[in-house]
């Protein structure tokens, strides 16, 4: 039915907000992530507002993965640092040294869960105890495909598609996995405020 | 100078269009398409045929309600075990019936066949856009769609039926599988189907979001979009603020139902057992539910509205009535739809001290809207109205909105809302308000677009018969439910005939019931017309309604990248109808005010430099490029 097709022939005129089209829906999809924990943690509050609520230590393996995904956020800058400058070498080294402490960030929520359990603390037991679950849980999942994007990233600069004139990909990545290291600590700080 | 420079751009675009000319086949074309026109045709057809599931589900359970006592034997070869040997209604399959109406219409039919159909159309065609921000993104939002309408479909037919909590599906009842039939498989059906459900709203909402921002053509501020535009933009910054919540309650649901958690289970006893679970709050998951059910609704109301305003503008020939104001009042819904959930809550439990600040926050909505409605009413005024289908049923919609919005402030008051929860009155407001308001806005935007998606024309005879049974059976239906509902008869109830109390409305009962058959059955006058009009309509004109937006300045049948030479340029806002001094009554955004001399107003002649400097602009930039 359609007549024919035409070539997008051109790009679209510059606009006073503009923005990569990509980096802006990263932006809202990063606002509906934040939407979700906003969710979760004031159903914590209004929760625990209820009584009935079982106080527990957090695990301690907590402090170390926050610690972690710090540091993994430091390297990142790093690497985003040394892509704009073209210093590929170091490209390949920041992002290899951020994607093994993001999974050693996701090996360390799991022992935390160990932790929880030798402390008897179920999933399915007191909310209290589900919440710190949830936030945990939901949380990785994210995380890994942050890992998932850092790997991606690695195998892209190897290919030397990485650089000062293709900077698209590492923005964003470098914007979803602070993201992440943010949202954890204010997890972390909203349990140890609340638990 | 400025056309010089345009020709010599549309030779280029056509050079590169024979470079890159292929046959697309059948499936990326219309199946697995990137293009937002056919991605918003599969948007609407998938609405459609899920409409026609959602009423057919209402009428099976009008009869029921209309005549209880009725031999519904003959419907066995549908329903099968549902209907008993005494060919009565199953009591737990009425639930079903109610709870599946309920989430088809208002997510599958009202949001994604009414925002997905018109927000994925006319966002790249009015703002002069080749195509969606990401087109991948937009061909996942509907597949996402898709899936989660198979899933919710293979529901209806599981051997334990599908869910019948309420489209709300509050816990407990939805959360404990022993609780009845359908919080077994199907509800986990259901929830499945949501998850996908949200995800393709979130993906089409961000793509929407990022489209109106980044992709609008040169000259085309945010002051000179069409309220359409402007609908569906704050329509999709709604949904993706409050999907997410609505992830996050029913992830929490999954857990309770799945893996034993309490997040909204305690205390509970069934068969004199008493449950596991301790330390939940069923209230919870109000909260968090109507933090989305709240805005979902007018997720649903607010791109009827944009229609509808565009509608009425070009229909009255008179620029639309407080362009400012509009805007404004739709911000200020926005706003609002998010800090006044609880008074879906008034009666569950909720600090009554809390419950007046809902109350208080609830009925200030009733400003925007009442703004709203005033300023379709003064665009309406003395207007050279055209009567075609498409501002028939606009009209109807202010109508029906006016109607059910005023009940709305009885119910935002807790005080009144004690003795209305539950019954049949928020049953007709919220149908008139919400179900009716918007599907004449989707049906009002089918006729209206309809001659811009297929080419063609809608026979307006039929359109006129449609709109008038409709409009009538509407109000026959939902008008004397506000009387049942003020005698006390709760909601969600599979029968009356075991209490004396309500022996009093039967026959009212069966006369909403023959309405709303007859209304039903009067939609498929529209189908036949719809589907016929596609093959056999008209050929349509370019610009069969005289409007002034941009869609209207592509070709009859617009290609993928939807202009064929360069995109137009705005000069102007979309509601320059019946201008004086104007030879036409309607001036296309595309014309810029250096040719309209005659009819310009004073600051519109200072707008002229401007223009003659953004043409400029655009020569330095081509030959830069060469
Ligand atoms: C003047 C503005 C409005 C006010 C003050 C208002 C107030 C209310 C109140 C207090 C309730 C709860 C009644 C109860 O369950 O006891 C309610 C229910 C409802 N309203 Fe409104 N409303 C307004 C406009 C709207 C609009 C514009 C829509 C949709 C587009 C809408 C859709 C609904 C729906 C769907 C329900 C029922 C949900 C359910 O329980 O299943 N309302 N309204
Ligand atoms: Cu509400």
């Amino acid at each position: 039915m359609m007549a024919e097709d035409y070539k997008l022939v051109d790009t679209p005129v510059e606009q006073p907000l503009s923005m990569h089209p990509k980096k802006f829906a990263l932006w809202l999809f990063i606002v509906t992530v934040v939407m979700i924990f906003a969710a979760f943690t004031s159903a914590h509050i209004v929760r625990q507002a209820d009584g009935d609520w079982l106080i527990y230590d957090l695990p301690t393996m907590l402090w170390y993965t926050s610690a972690i995904i710090l540091l993994s956020s430091v390297f990142m800058q790093w690497a985003y640092m040394a892509a704009k400058k073209d210093k590929l070498e170091q490209v390949k080294l920041a992002l290899a040294i951020t994607t093994v402490l993001g999974i050693l960030f996701l090996v360390g929520q799991v022992k935390a869960w160990g932790q929880l359990v030798d402390n008897n603390i179920y999933f399915n037991g007191n909310p209290a105890g589900s919440f710190l679950y949830v936030f945990t849980f939901v949380h990785a999942l994210h995380l890994v495909s942050g890992v998932i994007y850092l790997i991606y990233m690695l195998i892209s600069s190897y290919k030397y598609k990485v650089h000062a004139k293709n900077m698209l990909n590492m923005e964003m990545c470098s914007t979803w996995w602070h993201f992440l290291g943010g949202l954890w600590i204010y997890l972390f700080i909203f349990l140890l405020l609340n638990h | 100078m400025a056309t010089a420079a345009e020709a010599h751009i549309d030779v280029h675009g056509h050079d590169d269009h024979h470079d890159h000319d292929h046959e697309q086949s059948f499936i990326s074309k219309y199946i697995f398409s990137t293009d937002h026109k056919t991605i918003a045709k599969q948007f609407l057809i998938t609405g459609i045929i899920w409409a026609v599931i959602g009423a057919a589900l209402s009428a099976i359970f009008r009869l029921q309600l209309g005549f209880p006592e009725a031999d519904l034997g003959w419907l066995r070869p549908l329903l099968g075990k549902w209907i008993s040997p005494e060919g009565t209604l199953d009591p737990e399959f009425y639930l079903a019936l109610v709870t599946m109406h309920g989430t088809i219409m208002v997510f599958f039919v009202l949001t994604a066949g009414l925002s997905g159909t018109f927000s994925n159309y006319l966002i790249p065609l009015q703002i002069g856009a080749r195509d969606m921000a990401s087109g991948f993104m937009n061909m996942l939002s509907y597949w996402f769609f898709f899936v989660s309408s198979v899933i919710m479909l293979i529901s209806l037919f599981i051997e334990t039926g599908p869910a019948s909590g309420g489209w709300v599906v509050y816990p407990p009842l939805s959360a404990l599988p022993e609780a009845m039939s359908g919080s077994g498989l199907g509800m986990t059906l259901w929830l499945v189907a949501m998850v996908f459900f949200i995800a393709s709203s979130l993906l089409g909402g961000i793509n929407y979001v990022s489209t109106v921002i980044n992709l609008r053509t040169k000259g085309m501020t945010f002051s000179r979009l069409p309220l359409t535009i402007w609908a569906f933009f704050l329509t999709a910054v709604i949904g993706i603020l409050s999907f997410p919540v609505l992830f996050a309650a029913a992830l929490l649901l999954v857990f309770d139902r799945s893996f034993g958690t309490s997040f909204y289970l305690s205390e509970i006893y069934i068969n004199g057992e008493a449950l596991p679970n301790v330390g939940g709050s069923p209230i919870l998951y109000q909260h968090l539910f109507w933090f989305l059910g709240h805005p979902e609704v007018y997720i649903v109301l607010l791109p009827a509205l944009g229609i509808t305003s565009e509608i009425i503008a070009t229909n009255s020939r008179k620029p639309i009535f407080g362009y400012k104001a509009m805007i404004i009042s739709m911000m200020g819904i926005t706003f609002l739809s998010f800090i006044v959930w609880a008074h879906h809550m008034f009666v569950s439990g909720l600090n009554p001290f809390l419950g007046s600040i809902f109350m208080f926050l609830t009925l200030i909505i009733a400003v925007p809207s009442a703004v709203k409605v005033f300023n379709y009413l003064t665009t309406l005024w003395k207007g050279n109205i055209v009567f075609t289908p498409a501002m028939l049923f606009s009209i109807g919609l202010v109508s029906v909105f006016i109607s059910g919005g005023i009940t709305g402030i009885f119910l935002g008051n807790s005080a009144i809302d004690i003795q209305l929860h539950d019954t049949y009155f928020v049953v007709a407001h919220f149908h008139l308000v919400m179900g009716a308001a918007s599907s004449f806005g989707l049906l009002a935007g089918v006729y209206h677009w309809f001659p811009k998606m297929f080419g063609r024309m809608m026979d307006a005879r039929l359109g006129y018969i449609h709109f008038w049974l409709t409009f009538i059976g509407i109000y026959s239906v939902f008008f004397p439910m506000h009387y049942i509902g003020i005698a006390g008869f709760p909601r969600r109830y599979y029968s009356f005939t075991n209490f004396d109390a309500f022996s009093g409305f039967t026959d009212l009962n069966m006369f909403i019931s023959i309405a709303a058959i007859a209304t039903f059955i009067g939609q498929f006058i529209f189908l036949f017309n719809f589907f016929y009009s596609i093959f056999r309509g008209r050929k349509a004109p370019a610009n069969p309604w005289k409007s002034t937006t941009l869609e209207w300045t592509t070709p009859r049948v617009p290609g993928h990248g939807n202009w064929p030479g360069e995109i137009p340029k705005v000069y102007r806002w979309a509601y320059d109808y019946s201008k004086p001094g104007a030879e036409d009554d309607f001036i296309p955004q595309t014309v810029p005010f250096s040719q309209t001399m005659e009819s310009n107003l004073p600051h519109e002649n200072d707008m002229i430099a401007l223009e003659k400097e953004m043409d400029a602009e655009e020569i330095v930039v081509h030959e830069a490029k060469h």
